[in-house]
């Protein structure tokens, strides 16, 4: 395995900086392994390079628009470009991990998949990839999720999924996390779990910002055709786990002159007991095979987080963003609900774009940060708003 | 010598563990289920430090959890429980329990805590080796608590060799790929996995556990090994009648006194 030389990269023992490794049981170990010493041989073969690349063209519609957005530069001051990942086929960045790693697993000669969901988005992605390839899909979902997001859950359903409730614990995203863990543990041999974020043991992690790492490239070679360079002043992006934040600021960790803002959701405020803003609320911890920042108790349980946006209510962040935080590389910003709300109606009367209420929490993030006049702002637009209709509607004030 | 040891040095096959949840099904439970499987003929107990996503466990476990948790439990309350708990029970002690909630604690925190209350060993199954041996190793040596590792199916020879270096007095050996809980007989597969391992001449012994839940498996599971651990079944029980008399015709039963 080649050692990656960028202190923000995953080191071979399969940490970021303190956070991360694999923190699992036994009995999942030896699936961990199989993919830990096969993922890189596997993702760098040209033959699944050449897969993976025609289908995010083809079928994914990549790469995405990297539109300059001229109204909402106006309002700001600043040139603000949108990394289109909302004109993605199944409506956000997701598919862009589900594609590879649906490939990976049919390398590894794997046969069913299972995953898990939160507000329905990765399910959506994964049920999708195991249509195109005929491929058994489990997904686990909260009970509670299920109720939330029955469109979604439907969705899966015709594509061939099956939709298993989460009914242990906060039957929310943690729990059913945990039931593809066990699924996982009590089917070893034929099945491969596509997680959905840059969580879980080493190497997912690591292999999903691969597999996303595609955003930042095309922003380099479409901001180089933009603004005759490559790099922006400021990258925005939203943080659940951190799927579309890794893969947005993958290619620029080192890049240091380039700021990144990580925008968490702080749901009806960090001090009112109901958030999710993982950064501000959370400590060390292990939860889901990784050592990260996690919301929790002072007895160390998981406490369930709170955001009107289904997408980024998870008690924890991925390795890779505590490690940006801990060292101080990426800036993170808390966004209550009300804030993304009106970020994302404003983003809809400006640019006639309605976001995903997750994405609306990077927009609204523009008027919490000195952008300085002039600079180049990139902000991943990483999914569309038609799943949050009813979110909108409820909310009221348009 | 550690109390674990000495219960297999006592010369006793079939070794019976038995597992409950810490504050299940009250609060207080704790030091009475203890001493009632003592009573009863439980060589070992081994109690679960609740967790709100315990992983590696069926729904049997995590709602005990879950119910533990409701009721109060912590791992202070349990430091005093078990303080209780050593006057009263003579037999090895083992605490199971993910790692968050002992990381929270503090680590080094807990294992002083462990020692000084009694604690005999650790049973820790979200613990990898490699930041076991890196972090974890020398605070346990320190405060004479052994740690026992577990086994599957899976586990290929070079890392069983490896597990039993890292273990102390006994391997965990889970009886199938599964999480705790799962039900079935012991098949032909199952028989060849554990005759696998005993070739093997480790240094530790072994207990089976995982779908261990009557005296027929049991039996059957201790002509495989040092002995047995039974959980789920346990809980199962304590869920419907809680009682010293039911436990008492439960661990009887299971280790054929009459």
């Amino acid at each position: 395995m080649s050692m990656q030389e960028s202190k923000y990269q995953v080191s071979q023992k399969g940490y970021y900086g303190k956070f991360g490794g694999a923190y699992i049981p036994e009995m999942l170990y030896p699936n961990v392994e199989e993919l830990r010493e096969n993922y890189l041989q596997i993702i760098n073969e040209p033959s699944f390079q050449a897969q993976f690349r025609s289908l995010l063209k083809d079928y994914v519609g990549r790469p995405t628009p990297l539109y300059f957005a001229t109204r909402l530069s106006e309002k700001f001051g600043a040139k603000i470009y949108l990394k289109r990942e909302d004109l993605c086929h199944t409506g956000a960045h997701k598919v862009n991990n589900t594609v590879g790693q649906i490939l990976l697993a049919r390398a590894l000669g794997k046969k069913k998949i299972i995953a898990e969901t939160g507000a329905g988005q990765h399910g959506v992605a994964t049920a999708t990839v195991c249509a195109l390839m005929g491929m058994d899909c489990v997904v686990y979902m909260g009970e509670i999720d299920m109720a939330r997001q029955k469109p979604n859950v439907e969705r899966m359903k015709i594509l061939g999924a099956q939709v298993i409730p989460a009914t242990s614990g906060s039957k929310t995203l943690k729990d059913a996390t945990n039931e593809a863990m066990r699924h996982w543990i009590n089917n070893p041999a034929d099945t491969h779990y596509i997680i959905g974020s840059v969580v879980g043991p080493h190497p997912y992690p690591d292999m999903v910002a691969r597999f996303q790492s595609v955003i930042s490239e095309e922003i380099k070679a479409q901001l180089l055709e933009k603004e005759q360079k490559t790099d922006p002043d400021f990258i925005f992006a939203c943080v659940g786990g951190g799927s579309n934040a890794a893969g947005a600021y993958y290619h620029y960790l080192d890049k240091e002159d380039v700021k990144l803002i990580a925008v968490e959701a702080s749901g009806l405020g960090n001090e009112s007991g109901k958030s999710a803003a993982t950064t501000a609320l959370g400590k060390e911890g292990v939860l889901h095979g990784s050592r990260t920042l996690l919301m929790q108790t002072s007895d160390g349980q998981v406490v369930e987080p709170y955001s009107i946006s289904a997408g980024l209510d998870y008690p924890g962040i991925g390795p890779f963003h505590a490690n940006l935080f801990d060292s101080g590389r990426a800036r993170f910003v808390g966004i209550t609900d009300e804030e993304a709300m009106n970020a994302g109606l404003l983003l809809s009367r400006l640019e006639g774009i309605i976001p995903a209420v997750e994405s609306a929490h990077a927009f609204a993030a523009l008027s919490k940060v000195d952008l300085g006049k002039d600079k180049i702002v990139v902000v991943n637009l990483s999914g569309r708003g038609d799943k949050d209709l009813e979110t909108y509607i409820k909310w009221g004030k348009y | 010598m550690n109390r674990i040891d000495q219960a297999f040095e006592s010369d006793k096959k079939d070794i019976l563990n038995v597992y409950f949840t810490a504050g299940y099904p009250e609060l207080d439970d704790t030091v009475r289920i203890a001493r009632a499987l003592e009573s009863a003929g439980a060589d070992m107990i081994e109690i679960g430090i609740p967790f709100s996503d315990p992983v590696a466990d069926g729904p049997t476990i995590q709602e005990s959890s879950t119910k533990a948790l409701k009721n109060g439990m912590n791992l202070k309350l349990l430091m005093k429980q078990l303080e209780e708990l050593r006057e009263q029970v003579t037999i090895p002690v083992l605490l199971m329990g993910y790692i968050n909630p002992i990381l929270q604690y503090g680590f080094e925190a807990f294992c002083k805590d462990c020692e000084r209350v009694g604690v005999d060993g650790l049973i820790l199954p979200d613990m990898p080796l490699y930041e076991y041996e890196e972090l974890y190793q020398e605070v346990l040596e320190q405060h004479g608590l052994y740690n026992i590792f577990l086994i599957s199916p899976q586990t290929l020879e070079d890392r069983i060799r490896k597990i039993d270096e890292l273990s102390n007095g006994f391997v965990y050996m889970v009886s199938s790929s599964s999480i705790t809980g799962a039900k079935g007989d012991i098949s032909a597969e199952q028989v060849n996995y554990f005759n696998r391992v005993n070739s093997m001449g480790l240094k530790n012994k072994r207990l089976i556990g995982f779908g261990i839940s009557n005296r027929e498996t049991f039996v059957e599971a201790s002509k495989y090994a040092d002995g047995a651990i039974i959980g789920s079944a346990f809980i199962k029980l304590l869920s419907e009648n809680a009682s010293d008399n039911n436990i008492k015709k439960f661990i009887q039963e299971i280790k054929g006194v009459s």
